[in-house]
């Protein structure tokens, strides 16, 4: 192996020697000076997760959630030095960890935080302004086709995940009942507001991620479906475009 | 504005949560630097705030994940999103380690040594062409903190930097708490490293803080954290090295345990406060 790969492994690997060549400068083996970098690869690392993941850093508790970091940046070194996508593994990685099976929702509100981080960093968009819409005459309304900004995000939970993540960031919220929990994700300028879809919100919101009219997009929600709401929290919160013209 | 050249004057590393205080009242700072893996998202609050500080101060992007020391080939697509931000931002400055971080496709988040020899520099000079070639514009490379050594090096440090400069054109950044550090650890002495220094090619002057820990055998091992007020002795080497370049631009680096705004700007009078210094020395 080369240098670097052996510093590599004797850097995510305690059990693993480090590199021979290494000194203290004055020819004696470096010993824990190597660790100096053993540390700050880890504490780095992990920081950047509680970072990203702060709802799933205060569910677990501090302990715990630094053990499971350190096996999983072991398991999965980011592949970028880009650390606001480092982590898109974690729920997976989660989900199939045997010491937190007690806890089978912790996977889908570490997919709820990256789908957050992701519209944090999403591309801005040109909403569609009040006049935009103005124009727009009333009967051309149904047929008009409207697109989603870029930092709009779906994530479907047979948990409920929205009100697990509340609580967990605001002890004051109510407690988490039981049932699955479906969250549209919405960025008015630069924070996203996660907000739960009710029956019918789904389709609708996807249809006009896919390019419907509104017509068929309301179609596609049911018939006693009424998207008066949704439209009305999407153009509060700038996540409706400008139909092409 | 564009601002073609970082001022011989105090800058900060900027942190986010200094935004609204930087913008109205920016004290004794004259340029921030950024971390550019900060900056590398699609758009939202961070590329807007980037956006509104360049257009008031000179900005210097200072990337930490590109393994210019590495044994492999550069990350292309990073060199990409480099050049992306370099480009729409045309910062005054871009700068980089003469470090390692990413090997066999995994980003170690930490700035890690290379031993000096031959082979190395080819290496580390081929990727600064790449860099230079790539970016449309010259890099500065810093020197490292350092906390062991590797028998195979062949050259010093200082030596190590003056080759690459001259062979790539690239300028240098100078951390003066590094050498610090370095020589504390390495049982060197910072002042022959200072004067040994190719202070022509220097664009960039680093100060940041250290926490002292011990080795194995008790001797002092300081741990270059980022985390305080520069120490000093790393004041005093600073007047040192400032007596050679003359006014530069000078940077506080406090990246962990980062202080309120009006402390941070305290550290950076100080700074600018060792500039007029050795200013009116160089005209006395």
């Amino acid at each position: 192996m080369t240098t670097q790969g052996l510093f590599r492994s004797a850097l995510l690997d305690p059990s693993s020697d480090m590199p021979v060549t290494l000194t203290d400068g004055a020819g004696r083996p470096a010993g824990r000076r190597f660790s100096v970098y053993r540390n700050n690869v880890a504490v780095g690392l992990t920081e950047a997760l509680i970072d990203g993941f702060p709802a799933c850093h205060a569910l677990l508790g501090d302990e715990m959630f630094r053990a499971m970091a350190g096996a999983f940046l072991r398991a999965h070194p980011p592949a970028s030095p880009v650390m606001a996508r480092f982590g898109e593994a974690l729920p997976e990685f989660m989900d199939a960890a045997p010491q937190l099976s007690k806890m089978r929702w912790i996977g889908d509100v570490a997919r709820l935080e990256c789908a957050l981080r992701q519209s944090y960093h999403a591309a801005d968009g040109t909403p569609l302004s009040p006049e935009d819409l103005a124009a727009i005459p009333p009967e051309a309304l149904g047929d008009t086709r409207f697109g989603l900004v870029p930092s709009v995000r779906v994530l479907l939970s047979d948990w409920p995940v929205l009100s697990i993540r509340r609580r967990a960031l605001d002890p004051a919220a109510p407690q988490a009942q039981p049932g699955a929990e479906d969250v549209l994700i919405l960025r008015p300028v630069y924070d996203p507001e996660p907000h739960l879809m009710t029956r019918g919100d789904l389709p609708f919101v996807e249809s006009l991620r896919r390019g419907a009219t509104l017509a068929e997009a309301a179609a596609s929600a049911g018939d006693d479906y009424d998207p008066t709401r949704l439209l009305t929290l999407l153009m509060q919160s700038h996540a409706l475009t400008a139909p092409e013209s | 504005m564009t601002h073609a050249f970082l001022p011989a004057g105090a800058g900060v590393g900027y942190k986010p949560r200094h935004y609204a205080e930087i913008m109205s009242d920016p004290g004794p700072v004259r340029w921030l630097e950024i971390h550019a893996e900060n900056y590398m998202g699609d758009g939202g609050r961070p590329i807007a705030q980037l956006r509104h500080l360049s257009e008031r101060f000179p900005v210097s992007v200072h990337g930490v994940g590109l393994s210019i020391g590495g044994e492999g080939r550069l990350d292309p697509d990073h060199l990409a999103r480099l050049k992306h931000l370099c480009d729409w931002l045309n910062p005054a400055s871009f700068s980089e380690h003469l470090a390692w971080s990413t090997h066999d496709g995994a980003f170690l988040n930490d700035l890690l040594p290379l031993p000096y020899t031959a082979a190395t520099l080819t290496r580390v000079a081929d990727h600064i062409d790449e860099v230079q070639e790539v970016l449309g514009r010259r890099m500065l490379l810093e020197n490292p903190s350092s906390y062991l050594a590797f028998a195979e090096s062949e050259m010093s440090e200082t030596d190590f930097l003056r080759d690459i400069a001259a062979r790539t054109g690239c300028g240098l950044l100078l951390d003066v708490n590094n050498v610090f550090v370095s020589a504390t650890n390495l049982g060197l002495s910072a002042r022959d490293y200072v004067a040994a220094f190719p202070m022509d090619r220097v664009g960039e002057i680093h100060l940041g803080g250290y926490d002292e820990e011990e080795d194995d055998h008790g001797a002092p091992l300081l741990i270059d954290s980022h985390g305080r007020e520069v120490a000093d002795p790393v004041w005093a080497l600073l007047d040192d090295v400032l007596a050679r370049t003359g006014p530069a631009p000078l940077l506080i680096e406090w990246d962990n345990d980062v202080p309120d705004w009006p402390t941070l700007a305290a550290e950076a009078g100080r700074a600018r406060d060792a500039l007029v210094r050795a200013g009116e020395r160089a005209a006395a």
